[in-house]
């Protein structure tokens, strides 16, 4: 008993030890297989290499997104590019992937950034070992990125919206906005625009904003929150909401509830996720711009970087293949087309 | 019979004598054997298989770079896993240590944007961790409720106060000198200055668990209770300040990573609770409490810390990542049982055959 | 549902009254401060917005708590032995990505059908954990834990950045959460009845009484013959049954299922029982009280924003409740044990 006693745990140890050998290895084994040749290829033959770090991973806009800047880095000329990044869309998630591609030696690095400050220190570590950074989608610090390219300009997204709502509404009431996190850079600039033009044009000095709600990009959080919109200002109007998740959200809400109808809801969404609401007659119209090619034109912009054909100060040029020429505005903005508005008539003509 | 071998009851089983191989036993006894094939130093092992096979097979992750990175990235786990190592081992858990973290980056955020003195904002931070490990502390030693639900309820309650304090806000403006310092690497070798006073802090617990008569007194709380209050450890007040420890360690790792990311905000280190239990248990500490080493929960920690830098330099997604990591964690747990379930259904065997006639 | 089925069994074999009455002394005991709590903080809510207790008002809250309710009852089961389930909310993400494509791949396919494949993925689900509990003797929260990142790591992979939106769902399936039967939502029906059930279940049966003796004390438990692992792997079973029906369900209210459908909902799960009432260490506790704890929780979210109160004060109010909960269940339990010492001196 004692031979036996002592002897058995050992074995079941190094069963557990080959066990866990056994997992590490298998990982590795898939790393090896889809890292290992492009770095190797990007080594002999000194070609430029992008790597996509969206805001996170397995949401359907990114999706949308994250395409556009495979075809435009294909057509761009880059030996490989790929996505990596974190599953939630947390502050501090995305610095490791950041640090990882500066060690595997990424010329390019192409962000949406969740928070414009905490990304910094490490995107100012990739750029001295030589990487260029372009921000998208959502803007890092300026002082952290070559340029930003930027969906529209941020005060006509936000000036649609307003004009959005105040036609289903009539031109008065209140009004409350449905965001994303409390400190998403592109939100929080599009909602000071809209601020500042409900409180100047005289056209909407019938309209109230009464509430300003953050659903964090999570369907759940954003459906409950717009509930809660409903009972805590029953004179409600109008909601904005200019997050493709936001949107749906409360669409879904509206939609199921006895508010439908009854309250107006605009924003930003996606066609396919908005289609039903659209039919139903929950929402009359909303707004977007293609995101497919935001990501097709940072590809662009980051080999014009790397090539050395811009720096990223204003009045810089660079052609973004098939969409023709961009210009660099001041602090390092580039714009990528106007916003498309959706109603009934014409949502079927879109496919993202 | 089965029921004698199971993994959880140790008592010899009567049958005992029948089986026993006198040539065998003699080496089995030396202490170096021993510790040579215990639970933590399989984890050791696997570490170091590990990072001999990932610098062989990944380009540039054997390099000071590396190092450096993976450091920064695990020092929150490492810090925090200090602490929960001990209070495993004394069979209880502390779920609040993330919203602790969470507290003292809100406290940092409003205090410094308030004007206050970058020293007293830190002072005051760390005051705050250790009033929030008080409180636990009190709760599960004094009053001697359940810890599992104590800090499920001071894990939604520190949070909400970091809600409460900073709101939707973010602190970003520290003192460069400072962010920077926290970025910081020894010279050439890639190793993070802050990593100096990480390893105070492990030694500290290294020492204090495995060499004074109090980490002795915790190892005999982890057996059992009774047995060591009647042999005179004084439990509660032990308990009560190893919460206290946590407490603190945890606003360290707030600090930390408010200046590494150089954000103070009410969500940061979310989740991170679940990332350092992973870690200690892997790390060979027995959730029933009474086994374990800090050696062991060292490696635990860089073993998934490195595993999850090998796999982003690698771009494989986080989806294998979190599905590894959890794999891990049930095969340290279960592989041993289902050895020793093998065992047993073996020795039954062996038992009825030589009893047979 | 299997255990719905029981319990109507159950009355036969046992005498109904018992189970009621057992059922009504721990009402007195215990749910009562979580009645007391919810009843206060509706009427305080109501006299400060009336909006609060109108038609649409009620079915938010009712809609909102359903989820949890069903997720506390399961989650109650494995409590009440000592066990702990923290895969859940990876699990109700798979079973809702399941159903969304479920739906996608067979538009036809009859609503029924739908929950009893998303019930019986859940029980697969169940039975891993279980299976790795009993078999291996592994602690349930490790375990759990481990399957909560396999889990969710599956899902991720399966769905990438899939989701299925509400509109790729018959309108039929949809409209559970929106149609009312006398006044209640349907799915909050389906809740009452799972809440019912395996309450009765748990008083009025031997099975179910088990499972307190289980986690009253294990090793008395299997002394008196009570086949322990087979007990707790069943509740394993039953609550990945019930994880699996709450995904579905939440497939059918919410408009977009994906790879993170359900991240973060153990915590909360986990709390409304302890709110409610059911000892973390086993033992005690009833569904019905971690029923209305998860009701209390969920109402405290509408609660703040309907009167306006900022909601960052949310969640610490959620943590102070499940510590005044824990501190009442240490209360009531000093009083027992004193009234027990007092009536055995008596005897004596």
């Amino acid at each position: 008993m004692m031979f036996d006693r002592k002897k058995s745990p050992r074995s079941s140890r190094l069963a557990s030890l080959v066990a866990v050998t056994a997992v590490v290895s298998m990982a590795l084994t898939a790393c090896g297989g889809s890292g290992t040749p492009a770095s190797s290829g990007e080594a002999a033959g000194g070609d430029a290499t992008i790597t996509f770090i969206p805001k996170q991973l397995n949401n359907p806009y990114t999706d949308v997104v994250l395409a556009g800047g495979k075809k435009g880095a294909k057509e761009a000329g880059f030996s490989s590019s790929n996505v990596v990044g974190p599953l939630e869309a947390s502050a501090s998630s995305q610095v490791s992937f950041i640090n990882a591609e500066t060690q595997a030696g990424t010329n390019v690095i192409v962000i949406a950034a969740n928070d414009p400050d905490a990304v910094c220190t490490a995107l100012g570590e990739a750029r001295s070992a030589g990487a260029k950074i372009v921000a998208f989608d959502s803007d890092t610090k300026p002082e952290c990125r070559d340029v930003f390219i930027s969906q529209v300009v941020a005060k006509d997204v936000a000036l649609i919206q307003t004009k959005l709502i105040s036609e289903q509404i009539g031109g008065s009431g209140e009004i409350a906005i449905l965001s994303a996190t409390a400190n998403a850079t592109n939100q929080n600039e599009w909602i000071k625009f809209m601020e500042e033009e409900l409180k100047s044009n005289p056209a909407y000095k019938d309209i109230k904003l009464v509430a300003k709600v953050y659903g964090d990009d999570n369907d759940t959080k954003s459906f409950q929150e717009a509930q809660g919109l409903m009972q805590a200002h029953p004179n409600l109007k109008g909601i904005i909401s200019p997050t493709t998740v936001g949107i749906a959200a409360t669409a879904r809400y509206l939609s199921t509830s006895a508010y439908k109808g009854k309250v107006a809801l605009t924003g930003l969404g996606l066609p396919n996720e908005m289609r039903p609401f659209v039919k139903d007659g929950t929402v009359k119209e909303f707004a977007l711009w293609d995101p497919a090619q935001l990501g097709y034109v940072a590809s662009f912009a980051g080999k014009a970087l790397k090539d050395g054909k811009i720096t990223g100060k204003a009045g810089d040029t660079f052609t973004a293949g098939e969409l023709g020429e961009r210009k660099v505005q001041d602090g390092g903005l580039v714009i990528v087309g106007p916003p498309t508005v959706f109603n009934a008539a014409n949502i079927d003509k879109y496919n993202f | 019979m089965s029921e004698t071998t199971t993994p959880t009851s140790n008592a010899p089983a009567p049958e005992a004598p029948l089986t026993r191989s006198p040539s065998t036993t003699p080496w089995r006894k030396t202490r170096t054997a021993k510790l040579l094939a215990s639970r933590d130093a399989i984890t050791i092992y696997a570490l170091v298989a590990f990072l001999i096979y990932a610098s062989i097979s990944i380009p540039r992750f054997a390099s000071p770079v590396t190092t450096g990175f993976l450091l920064l990235d695990v020092i929150p786990v490492l810090l925090i896993a200090m602490p929960m190592t001990l209070i495993i081992i004394t069979g209880e858990i502390d779920l609040s240590v993330a919203s602790i973290a969470g507290l003292t980056s809100a406290t940092m955020g409003v205090l410094w944007a308030g004007g206050m003195n970058i020293w007293l904002v830190l002072a005051v931070s760390v005051l705050v961790g250790v009033a929030c490990g008080m409180f636990n502390g009190f709760l599960i030693a004094v009053l001697g409720l359940p810890s599992l639900a104590v800090t499920i309820g001071t894990l939604a309650l520190f949070r909400g106060l970091a809600l409460v304090t900073i709101g939707d806000n973010a602190v970003a403006n520290f003192p460069k000198p400072l962010t920077a310092f926290f970025t910081s690497k020894l010279g050439a070798t890639g190793i993070p200055t802050v990593m100096i006073g990480v390893l105070v802090v492990i030694i500290a617990f290294g020492v204090l668990l495995h060499f004074t008569p109090f980490g002795r007194g915790l190892f005999g709380m982890g057996y059992s209770k009774e047995a060591a209050a009647f042999v005179g450890i004084k439990v509660a007040r032990s308990k009560f300040w190893l919460y206290v420890a946590s407490g603190a360690v945890s606003a360290l790792a707030g600090i930390f990573w408010t200046l590494r990311y150089t954000s103070a905000r009410s969500d940061n280190a979310t989740g991170l609770e679940l990332a350092v239990i992973a870690a200690v248990l892997l790390g060979g500490v027995s959730i029933f409490g009474g086994k374990g080493s800090i050696l062991g929960v060292l490696a635990g920690v860089l073993l998934i810390g490195s595993l999850n830098y090998a796999l982003r330099l690698g771009r494989v997604s986080d989806v294998v990542l979190i599905t590894v990591t959890g794999l891990l964690l049930i095969l340290s747990v279960v592989a041993p049982s289902i050895g020793s379930a093998i065992r047993g259904w073996r020795h039954t065997r062996r038992v009825r055959r030589s009893t047979e006639p | 549902m299997s255990s719905a089925l029981d319990s109507r069994k159950a009355p036969t074999r046992q005498p109904v009254s018992r189970g009621w009455a057992a059922t009504a002394s721990v009402l007195r005991l215990r749910e009562l401060p979580v009645l007391i709590a919810l009843s206060v903080l509706v009427i305080v809510t109501y006299l400060i917005n009336p909006l609060f207790l109108s038609a649409q008002g009620v079915k938010d809250l009712l809609l909102n708590a359903t989820i949890i309710m069903i997720l506390a009852v399961g989650q109650t089961l494995l409590i009440v032995t000592r066990n702990i389930d923290l895969s859940v909310g990876s699990i109700l993400g798979l079973v809702a990505f399941g159903t969304g494509s479920i739906f996608a791949a067979m538009p036809n396919i009859p609503i029924i059908a739908v929950f009893g494949i998303g019930m019986a993925f859940g029980v697969v689900l169940g039975a891993v954990n279980g299976i790795l509990v009993t078999v291996a003797k592994v602690p349930a929260l490790v375990i759990t834990l481990g399957t909560l990142y396999v889990f969710r790591g599956l899902n991720n992979a399966w769905a990438g950045g899939k989701q299925y939106f509400a509109g790729d769902r018959p309108d039929a399936f949809g409209g559970l959460s929106v149609d009312t039967f006398l006044g209640f939502p349907i799915i909050t029906l389906v809740a009452v009845v799972v809440v019912i059930a395996v309450a009765l279940y748990m008083s009025g049966t031997r099975a179910g009484r088990d499972l307190y003796a289980i986690g009253s004390d294990p090793e008395a438990a299997k002394a008196f013959g009570i086949k322990v692992s087979k007990r707790v792997l069943l509740a394993f079973l039953a609550n990945g049954a019930l994880a699996g029906l709450a995904g579905v369900l939440y497939a059918s209210r919410f408009n977009s299922v994906g790879a993170t459908t359900g991240t973060g909902m153990e915590l909360t799960v986990i709390a409304a029982a302890v709110v409610g009432g059911v000892a973390i260490f086993g033992g005690s506790g009833s569904v019905t009280g971690a029923a209305l704890g998860a009701l209390l929780l969920t109402t405290i979210t509408s609660s703040l924003t309907a009167v306006r109160v900022d909601k960052f004060w949310q969640q610490a109010i959620v943590g102070i409740l499940i510590l005044a909960a824990i501190i009442i269940d240490r209360l009531a339990s000093l009083r027992t044990a004193k009234k027990l010492r007092i009536s055995e001196a008596r005897n004596v």
